[in-house]
């Protein structure tokens, strides 16, 4: 540590050189942050997924419905704990752009089932009894600027003409990762306002004794309701979050892959850069092993600087990163997770630092190697 | 007075360890720049060419899209009888009743299944999308269980080659026929006849989705939906094809040129701090030779501007790699997720002169910013005490 004011004062020699090389990591690793968060986005609904729950589709096709006399046919099957439902709305607010992930729910089983999204009681409780009540998530409430108790008119895309909610109870997600942009109504009302396809369900979600239960349970529920009119396909959560980030893939391939390699290229430019300044001070390296400084106290010399870099470099890429996801999602909605998560900050941070050492292996062994006869006699 | 451009060029020459270093930074950023703008663009591309002007679209009051859309028989009654309506020479108006729904089948590459569009078309589909040809094979014929499949379908799912039999809404269906529609949206869909699809998916015998119209003039849009707005019985949006489908690309498009941007723009920077370390870096290594040429007589003024050339020229070295390298993924097919069908849409890149343009202009702004603050700093050198320098 006696070694620390010696390696601040050698920063501090070329300022501009500095402040730019610490300037490009920190650059490295905000886009390293950037693309985790875009890879989080993409992958996000896998991870938050129940391992326990189970979706209920028709398996002719997702869009098609399920009989709402499922229901009870479902629960009488073992294992099975406990069971809601759901309908697709869609909708729009004000405009077209605003778009708004909307829900028809069952009031029974809904809240039980979906324990990571926090409700005051005495919101879901006034929800309950308002036929026309509604529960938004806390993004999408504080997008709009709404309140408890406002009437929000919402556009239907698919259930057409003007739809009108009071809005009783806003719910966070207990986690960070968790999506607050839905908004949830009473099925009920959905129901009664149809024209055509009363009765029926877009999906059940099924909750079984334990995540082993998952594959038995899926096998039985699909073997009762085969060949009814309305067949279903049943899988985990997981694997249907799965399926969908395997078709936006292809995308989410193509970014994180052409990220990695722009990452590699900032590396290898600051690296080289750490290369060139030990390069220049030759000479000083001589004349400290000449003063009789180790081979050994020479090399750590050169990494430690190299690390001053890197480490600084990572600390501020990092933290920008964190501050710019915690602004929200830049495409202003398309993106359901933002978030960047702790793990991947801190695989950031490692790799700077493997980054740093890398880049200042070589100098630093050559620096160790260096004969002071032959340094010395260099210009 | 200026100096002349074969000194820069010379001096680039002789730092080439860290000028290489530079150029790549800048290749890497122009050719992502034009990679994402080209992806982007394809897409839109592949949506905006599945349209036609000529054509309307006719769909339920308040639907965004097709899937969210339901059209009676009653009200095509009506559609047809509107006036500005084409006529074939036998004059049957051309109109086109569809209904859409979403499939899913596996893929070839890896067996896992993904959402394809099946569209149930009535027999004179082909007529209304005049730029849709049968590539290979024929039409499928009314009532029974045919199809024909888009050229990407056809490539990339299991059994949906010409002559396979697909299987999809618990029915095997025989692929009749390949269309090609030239690398628009139709070339990720399925066709089959309407009415068949609709009893296959237990749907009402009755409902469609929405119905494409061929106009008789572009310009007889606007009488066209006068007609049919203003009649009491219809509550419907009526849309140009090419509307349509310019809206349907927006989600995608916004979302790759957002993330791509930010992607791009910090990229931007540690490519812009290298160039400026690699010129920091040539001018203090050129203390003594910029104070001789100022001596000779040369102004700040040439100076700053031999710098900045320097600079834009290793700019424009890695602008043109940069769009060397991004030039083979033009045609590259890939696939992702149309949220507004909820159906996978297969698109190709799209390299374009423009989009290569604006990626060798970004070259360039990136050789200014890296080149200016360098060449200040040349430009200013005491001449007296860099001369005595080492």
């Amino acid at each position: 540590m006696r070694f620390f004011p010696f390696i601040v004062a050698n920063l501090f020699r070329k300022k501009t050189r500095t402040v730019l090389t610490v300037g490009s990591f920190a650059a490295a690793l905000f886009l390293f942050a950037l693309l985790a968060t875009i890879d989080t986005t993409f992958t996000g609904g896998v991870e938050v997924a129940g391992a326990d729950r189970l979706i209920v589709l028709n398996k002719t096709s997702i869009i098609q419905p399920l009989p709402i006399s499922y229901r009870d046919r479902i629960l009488q099957i073992p294992d099975v704990k406990h069971l809601t439902y759901a309908v697709w709305f869609g909708g729009m607010y004000q405009h077209e752009r605003n778009f708004i992930p909307i829900m028809a729910v069952d009031t029974e089983g809904f809240r039980s089932m979906y324990t990571e999204f926090a409700i005051p009681q005495e919101q879901w409780e006034a929800f309950v009894r308002d036929r026309e009540g509604c529960i938004v998530g806390r993004s999408t409430v504080n997008k709009y600027g709404w309140t408890l108790g406002d009437r929000i008119p919402i556009k239907g895309t698919i259930y057409p003409g003007s739809w009108e909610f009071n809005l009783r109870g806003i719910y966070d997600g207990t986690r960070a990762e968790d999506d607050t942009t839905q908004f949830w109504f009473q099925y009920p009302y959905l129901d009664e306002r149809k024209e055509f396809f009363k009765g029926v369900v877009g999906w059940y979600v099924v909750r079984v004794v334990s995540p082993d239960a998952d594959a038995r349970v899926a096998a039985a529920i699909d073997e009762r309701f085969a060949n009814s009119a309305f067949e279903t396909a049943t899988e985990s959560e997981k694997s249907f979050a799965a399926g969908f980030v395997k078709q936006v893939g292809n995308i989410r391939l193509i970014i994180v892959s052409i990220g990695s390699v722009v990452l590699f290229t900032l590396l290898l430019v600051t690296g080289s850069t750490m290369a060139m300044s030990v390069r220049e001070r030759t000479g000083e390296f001589a004349v400290l092993k000449t003063l009789g400084f180790s081979d050994l106290t020479v090399m750590f010399l050169v990494l430690a600087e190299s690390l001053m870099y890197a480490v600084p470099g990572a600390c501020i890429g990092l933290t920008l990163a964190k501050i710019f996801t915690l602004q929200g999602d830049p495409t202003g909605g398309l993106l359901p997770f933002f978030y960047l998560d702790p793990e991947r900050m801190l695989a950031g941070f490692v790799l700077a630092l493997a980054a740093g050492i890398a880049a200042g292996i070589i100098p630093a062994l050559l620096a160790m190697r260096l004969r002071i006869v032959e340094a010395l006699r260099r210009v | 007075m200026a100096l002349p451009l074969i000194y820069n060029a010379r001096s680039v020459k002789v730092r080439w360890a860290s000028t290489t270093i530079a150029v790549l930074g800048i290749a890497g950023v122009v050719a992502i720049f034009v990679a994402m703008l080209s992806m982007a663009r394809g897409f839109q591309a592949t949506l905006v060419a599945s349209g036609s002007p000529a054509n309307a679209i006719v769909r339920r009051g308040g639907s965004l899209s097709e899937m969210e859309s339901a059209i009676s028989l009653d009200q095509i009654r009506v559609i047809t009888d509107t006036p500005g309506v084409m006529r074939s020479s036998e004059g049957i108006p051309l109109i086109s009743p569809e209904v859409v729904l979403v499939a899913s089948l596996p893929q070839k590459t890896t067996g896992a299944y993904a959402l394809v569009q099946v569209r149930g078309v009535s027999a004179r589909a082909l007529e209304v999308r005049e730029t849709i040809n049968i590539a290979a094979g024929r039409y499928f014929r009314p009532g029974i269980a045919e199809v024909v499949v888009g050229s990407n379908v056809a490539h990339m799912y299991r059994n949906c080659g010409l002559g396979d039999t697909a299987h999809f809404g618990g029915r095997n269906w025989t692929v009749v026929g390949i269309l090609d529609s030239g690398g628009s949206a139709f070339d990720s869909e399925i066709w089959c006849d309407a009415i068949l699809l609709n009893q296959t998916y237990s749907r009402p015998a009755s409902m469609y989705q929405a119905a494409t119209v061929k106009l008789s003039s572009p310009e007889e849009l606007f009488a066209f939906k006068q007609g049919l707005t203003s009649d009491p019985r219809m509550t419907v949006e009526v849309e140009r094809e090419v509307d349509y489908y310019e809206r349907q690309s927006q989600v995608v498009t916004t979302m790759i040129r957002v993330l791509g941007f930010l992607v791009v723009f910090i990229m931007a920077i540690g490519a812009v701090f290298g160039a400026l370390n690699t010129m920091y870096s040539a001018v203090a290594a050129r203390y003594r030779e910029i104070a001789t040429i100022r001596s000779l007589g040369f102004g700040s003024g040439s100076i700053i501007i031999s710098f900045l050339l320097e600079s834009v020229f290793i700019a424009l070295i890695g602008g043109v790699i940069g769009c060397l390298a991004v030039l083979p993924i033009n045609g590259y097919t890939a696939s992702t997720l149309n949220f507004q069908t909820f159906s996978s849409l297969a698109f190709a890149f799209r390299v374009t002169p423009d989009l290569l343009a604006e990626g060798m202009l970004f070259a360039l702004l990136m050789g200014i910013v890296g080149g200016l603050f360098p060449a200040i700093r040349a430009a200013r050198l005491p001449v007296a005490i860099a001369l005595r320098s080492l």
